[in-house]
């Protein structure tokens, strides 16, 4: 029994994690490309959630053109994101470029709830078969395709870097700015591309939340579970992100698993990943696949 | 020059940092098919010069013109696309790419999958254009020839490695000016023969015209079309290298001879 039950735990937190590590990865996007730490990540997921909830159920649009709405609302607000918000702080202290990505959260946190109030909204019912069983085991449907989302995500991050044009040019932005532009790569563009994937691809991830837990502000939450993710990989790891996410997803499992039969402390789902999150800081404070900045003075 | 415009031509450009002047009222002109150098003392204002032509500074005074239009307001990656390409005086590789990608990097502006058919890169048709582009790089690795360290990080190769790939990256650009910043500073004697060599095939074989800072007064006598000496920011000489050699201001400036304090010039410097 409590095998089956540790499994099914380990199980969830993977598929949780999984989604964990999408959001991490387009996290770290962000601060590979323009060294911004985006405090606004989990609005990202909770915009794009309600625009898609809003295409079903208003206008009762198919699944598929709502979604296809939602990507292309969400890559129009990145980039209005950064042209109109961040262009402008380039050059300033990363304090004040950090504050201001808080405010956006606060700020789109606040229009959310403004527009589509304050209760969680279910989506409507996507799948025809509620549960399918894997390897003896229930699972949800929904957990299943959110699964199959999160590895596709994956998948397209790994092709995007290694082979397309925009993705090279990315990868050389982030490592020095002046050399790429002496190859003809336009810096600003692709600050604007990144902000665009980064909205895109959390935009999915909060979808697929939605689907599972209905929308709520719950869902910018995902925005500080994707801290400890971080962390655990290298700030500036895309295959750290996903691994911290996959290890921080599991881990708020079994240590509620394990606060459950033996310690009562409760609420240590919430928690236990920012214990983590200390421990790496002390132990390992660049992470399992972040640069080491070594500086000579 | 009436009819084919210089490749490029500095007008009078100046520059200052502050109360700093790096660069005061220099004008001169490359010409298709040359290989011209800059020489001068630490602090010359080389650098600044070469920095001015490609974007990374904007002269305070003056104009750049490339083929004959005005570039001084554009942005770096604007002039790269334009066709001009650059090395720089410190290695600026993408250490952690693969040399492959680091040159596939200088494809950038060739490359016309745009930005939506990027995303959607593995539906669309970005893939057969990359094959295309991949011979075309092959070419540059045999011409450099770094064929064996293809596919090898770029941030472990050798000095000499390192500068042929960052030339290689430059040059994937297609450009028809290049700028080389010290191209053979810190290599020694083989790897500069190596050097010299590619720049003359460069510039022969490929016609590229090439724009050369280089403190190595060997090389730059014996590759160069045209030399142009800067001191204190101030140009005070140009011509042929036997002209320049002569030309009394010089000896006194760089090579320091009326002070009777005579300078390494073959130090790599770091100016």
């Amino acid at each position: 029994m409590d095998g089956a039950l540790l499994f099914q735990l380990v199980l969830n937190g993977l598929i949780v994690g999984a989604l964990y590590g999408v959001v991490a990865m387009s996290f770290v996007l962000i601060y590979k490309a323009s060294q911004v730490v985006n405090f606004a990540q989990g609005e990202f997921l909770l915009v794009g959630a309600w625009v898609c909830w809003w295409m079903l159920t208003y206008w009762q649009l198919p699944i598929w053109a709502g979604f296809l709405f939602t990507l292309a609302f969400m890559t129009i607000f990145g980039i209005l994101l950064q042209v109109i918000v961040l262009r402008p702080l380039i050059g300033e202290p990363v304090i004040s470029v950090i504050m201001a990505t808080v405010g956006l959260s606060i700020f789109f946190q606040a229009l959310m709830k403004w527009i589509f109030g304050v209760f969680a909204q279910p989506f409507p019912p996507l799948f025809t078969v509620e549960r399918v069983r894997v390897l003896g085991l229930e699972v949800q449907s929904v957990y299943l395709a959110s699964l199959g989302v999160s590895a596709f995500i994956m998948l397209g991050f790994w092709w995007f870097f290694t082979y397309s044009k925009h993705g090279l040019a990315m990868r050389a932005t982030a490592f020095d700015q002046q050399v790429a532009q002496s190859l003809g790569i336009s810096v600003p563009k692709v600050f604007a591309m990144s902000w665009a994937i980064s909205a895109v691809v959390s935009a999915v991830a909060g979808v697929v939340v939605g689907v599972v837990n209905g929308v709520s502000s719950a869902l910018s939450f995902y925005g500080i579970k994707v801290f400890p993710a971080v962390i655990l990989g290298g700030l500036d790891s895309i295959v750290g992100a996903v691994l911290g996410g996959l290890i921080v997803g599991v881990l708020e499992n079994v240590a509620q698993y394990v606060d459950s039969q033996w310690l009562n402390w409760g609420n240590m789902y919430q928690i236990a990943p920012f214990y983590a999150l200390i421990l790496i800081l002390l132990i390992k404070p660049y992470g399992l696949f972040g640069t080491r900045n070594i500086e000579r003075v | 020059m009436s009819g084919d415009p210089a490749v490029l031509e500095a007008d009078a450009v100046s520059l200052r940092f502050g109360g700093v002047r790096a660069l005061s009222d220099v004008s001169f002109s490359v010409q298709r098919g040359e290989i011209f150098s800059i020489i001068g003392p630490n602090g010359a204002g080389k650098t600044s010069m070469v920095n001015c032509v490609s974007g990374r500074y904007r002269p305070t005074e003056g104009r750049i013109l490339f083929e004959g239009r005005d570039v001084t307001p554009l942005r770096p990656n604007r002039r790269a696309a334009l066709g001009i390409g650059r090395t720089f005086q410190n290695l600026a590789l993408f250490g952690h790419m693969s040399v492959l990608d680091n040159i596939m990097v200088g494809r950038h502006t060739l490359l016309g999958a745009g930005f939506l058919r990027g995303m959607v890169y593995w539906i669309g048709g970005a893939q057969r254009e990359e094959l295309a582009h991949r011979r075309e790089v092959e070419e540059i690795i045999d011409f450099l020839e770094i064929e064996h360290v293809r596919k090898a990080t770029a941030g472990t190769l050798s000095y000499g490695l390192r500068k042929r790939v960052e030339l290689a990256r430059a040059i994937a650009l297609k450009p028809r000016l290049i700028l080389l910043d010290e191209p053979m500073a810190g290599m020694n004697l083989e790897e500069k023969e190596d050097m010299a060599r590619f720049i003359v095939d460069l510039n022969e074989e490929w016609g590229m015209t090439v724009l050369m800072i280089e403190h190595d007064m060997g090389v730059v006598m014996d590759i160069s079309h045209r030399v142009m000496v800067l001191d204190f920011g101030k140009k005070i000489a140009e011509g042929t290298p036997e002209a320049v050699l002569a030309d009394a201001h010089v000896r006194r400036a760089y090579l320091g001879e009326s002070d009777d304090v005579v300078r390494d010039e073959a130090e790599p410097a770091s100016a």
